[in-house]
């Protein structure tokens, strides 16, 4: 009886330490948390320079972009301890500082020598700050990131379809800069045959679930106007919202859907715009600076067939903003470890080894150097871009608030539910009621 | 012969005495045999009260609550019969409903129908019906994800398999028509999945019930020269009924509740069109993180299809009565 109460004894700590055992982290290893995407490809080579020089192994936890907030949010909120190190969305800034995931980095950053006057303003401003544009920081900008566009350069310059562009519009085929150029260009070329193939006008982000057809939306609403506030900070959204440059800019991206897309593009985001283009079905499209590198050096699409965009203006020049900073989460064991880690990172050196391996480095180290625009065939665009970003609200609760445009744009562009003002008006009217609800209005 | 006969009984009684389990409860310690059964289900009734009435009263109370899992620090105010009020008059949630209740009703009716059907055709015993039987419950063994991808590509307009056989019957071009991206199909994309996948399931309850019917009836009716549309209206339906119901009972609680396959067909769009309940109530627990919200639909939920399931198991056991 008492072996087997012994037994019974020694199984049940066996498989309560079996349990218990993976919650505690070696000190020498850091886990670090991304998107599933080619930066961090990038990533995990620039980190084997820091194993290298502090002996500290690093584990990568990298999530798929339609479940990255679903499954990196889940574990913040509910105190997991998996990630050390966080690069997470800029739109999450204000719910983790708020909320105490992430730990505030004045303190290291003046005791280091870490100075946020070494990085682009708007990165600092959007990656690392919380309340925005004030000096406290919760994370060292990492990887900078605009939405901008790439076209088929091979047929924009193909003499014979030139002509017929001139002829047809009367100026000359060259990348638009305005959104009635983009809107004419794809319309040119949708239902065109080239190379014996049928080709459309523009791949562009439609996706319903997480945040695709905002992030591509918004790249119309910002160029004609839209605005989130009329004053920064007082949420006044009646007349910014759903002014009238914003209603045009609505209409214009459904215009550039309806007419130009691919079929069967009703929910595409990242992964099916780099689809359509690589196919061969799309004369133009979008997506985040973080893919160029990799597009630039596709055996099918890349090389001299391939050029790059920044957003067209209209009104205004805007392009949506993406990109992340690195966090250190609060709940981490390791907490020497990772404020190491972000040392190491904001080094001008380790910042130019990050570009050359295609991470979008923000440092003016790599920005300010004589040579960065003619270092990638996109980076003279990177820079534009950055210099007109703008980003979606990083209140705490915005994930709310990004369902509620997702839903309102998706039944307007996709679903022709309503008119353009209906779903802004709607937008202004949901997002009252959410703001009202956090103590905002 | 008789002392000889006696001690081999002495030994069988004393052999069959010791091989006889002692009580158990000698055996741990003193316990009675009811602390043993006891001390058995406790570990059964505590992971049942953990996993299931625990988290159902658990959502009950964050429904009275302006609670959010992810500001978990936040003060918990009672919000009494708010949250209630705000599904009940939310007329996105309503859409929802209907769109739920547009794809319960066409899933059973459909499934229901053809799986009958199925049932009757397989139950005539012909040459091969055994291998056509397994091959028919095919799509209700694969898993709703596979299921999901499988049919996003069938539905792919340019690519798709689906668009090229309504083309071939049709003459319609592949390419003009979108399953999953139109408003108008793209509810209907997914009843065509579901029914796929699950009337195999239909069909083998209405089986069941069939081949539960004694020959013997329709032996008297034969005699009695009912003919056999007589036979299938007077005999067939009124006895395979209970279990037709039985089939329609689960498909309808399934379909009630359904979420990966809509999720992975169209997640919930174009826009909202094929938002059913459930993905409504995701997107509030575990996107827009109203917890106390979702909290009070969820239960809305539950109380509405455990009220609809208990009339109908009643009316079940009429029909099984009669």
């Amino acid at each position: 009886m008492k072996t087997t109460k012994r037994t019974l004894l020694r199984v049940m700590t066996a498989l309560g330490l079996s349990t218990a055992l993976p919650g505690l982290a070696q000190a020498d290893e850091l886990t670090l948390c991304w998107a599933a995407w080619d930066p961090a490809n990038a990533l995990v080579e620039l980190s084997k320079d820091f194993t290298a020089q502090s002996g500290t192994q690093m584990k990568f936890e990298f999530v798929p972009w339609p479940n990255f907030a679903d499954r990196i949010l889940n574990e913040l909120n509910s105190g997991g301890k998996l990630c050390d190190l966080l690069i997470g969305d800029s739109q999450w800034i204000g719910g983790s500082a708020e909320n105490g995931y992430y730990v505030k980095l004045n303190d290291f950053f003046d005791k280091e020598g870490i100075k946020m006057s070494d990085f682009a303003e708007a990165a600092v401003n959007a990656y690392s700050t919380w309340p925005k544009g004030s000096p406290n920081y919760w994370a060292l900008p990492a990887m900078g990131d605009a939405n901008a566009w790439f076209y088929r350069k091979d047929w924009f310059s193909k003499p014979e379809i030139q002509a017929e562009f001139k002829e047809k519009t009367g100026r000359d085929l060259a990348p638009p800069t305005t959104w009635d150029e983009l809107l004419e260009t794809a319309k040119f070329f949708n239902g065109k045959e080239i190379d014996g193939k049928k080709v459309y006008g523009a791949a562009i982000f439609t996706e319903r679930a997480s945040e695709g057809i905002t992030m591509g939306a918004t790249q119309a609403l910002y160029p004609y106007g839209f605005k989130y506030e009329n004053t920064t900070g007082k949420y006044d959204m009646e007349g910014a919202v759903n002014s009238d440059g914003a209603v045009k800019g609505l209409e214009a991206y459904k215009d550039l859907y309806k007419c130009c897309t691919p079929p069967g593009y009703t929910d595409a985001y990242m992964g099916e715009t780099l689809d359509a283009f690589k196919s061969g079905q799309a004369a133009m499209a979008m997506n985040w600076f973080a893919f160029f590198p990799g597009l630039a050096k596709d055996e099918n699409v890349g090389g001299d067939k391939i050029g790059f965009f920044v957003n067209p203006k209209e009104t205004t020049a805007a392009s949506t903003l993406g990109g992340q900073g690195i966090s250190v989460v609060a709940n981490t064991d390791n907490m020497d470890g990772a404020l190491a880690y972000i040392k190491w990172f904001a080094q001008p050196e380790v910042q130019k080894k990050w570009w050359q391996l295609g991470g979008y480095a923000v440092h003016d180290a790599v920005l300010n150097d004589p040579s960065f625009k003619d270092s990638q065939p996109f980076a003279a665009d990177f820079l534009v871009a950055m210099n007109q970003v703008q980003d979606f609200w990083q209140e705490p609760s915005y994930a709310i608030l990004l369902q509620a445009m997702q839903k309102r744009l998706h039944d307007f562009v996709v679903a022709d539910q309503g008119t353009a003002k209906d779903a802004l008006d709607g937008l202004v009217k949901d997002w009252t009621e959410i703001l009202e609800d956090e103590g905002k209005l | 012969m008789i002392n000889s006969d006696t001690t081999i009984l002495e030994k069988s009684a004393k052999h069959a005495a010791t091989s006889t389990p002692v009580s158990l409860a000698r055996r741990i310690g003193g316990l009675s045999d009811r602390a043993i059964a006891w001390l058995f289900i406790t570990p059964t009734i505590a992971l049942l009260l953990a996993i299931n009435i625990f988290p159902l009263i658990w959502a009950i109370r964050l429904s009275f609550t302006n609670y959010r899992a992810n500001r978990p620090n936040a003060v918990l105010e009672n919000v009494g019969l708010q949250n209630y009020h705000r599904v009940l008059t939310d007329s996105d949630i309503w859409i929802a409903m209907q769109t739920t209740a547009h794809f319960v009703f066409w899933t059973i009716l459909l499934q229901t129908l053809i799986g009958f059907s199925l049932a009757y055709l397989i139950d005539r015993k012909f040459r091969g019906h055994a291998f056509w039987t397994t091959v028919i419950l095919i799509p209700m063994m694969l898993s709703p994800a596979v299921v999901g991808n499988f049919w996003r590509f069938l539905y792919q307009p340019q690519i798709g398999l689906f668009n090229y056989i309504v083309s071939y019957v049709t003459g319609v071009p592949p390419s003009s028509f979108e399953m999953l991206g139109s408003v108008s199909l793209a509810p209907w994309s997914i009843i065509i999945v579901d029914t796929w996948m699950w009337t195999p399931y239909v069909m083998l309850i209405c089986l069941a019930g069939l081949r539960s019917i004694p020959d013997y009836i329709y032996e008297a009716a034969e005699v009695d020269r009912a003919s056999a549309w007589r036979q299938f209206w007077s005999i067939t339906i009124p006895m395979a009924l209970p279990f037709i119901m039985l089939a329609v009972l689960f498909r309808g609680i399934e379909n009630f509740k359904m979420f990966d396959m809509v999720m992975l067909l169209t997640g919930g769009g174009p826009g909202s069109t094929t938002e059913v309940a459930s993905i409504t109530l995701k997107r509030e627990a575990f996107e827009s993180w109203r917890t106390g919200r979702a909290s009070a639909f969820a239960i809305i939920l539950f109380v509405a299809v455990f009220g609809l399931a208990n009339i109908y198991v009643k009316a079940l056991n009429k029909v099984k009565q009669r």
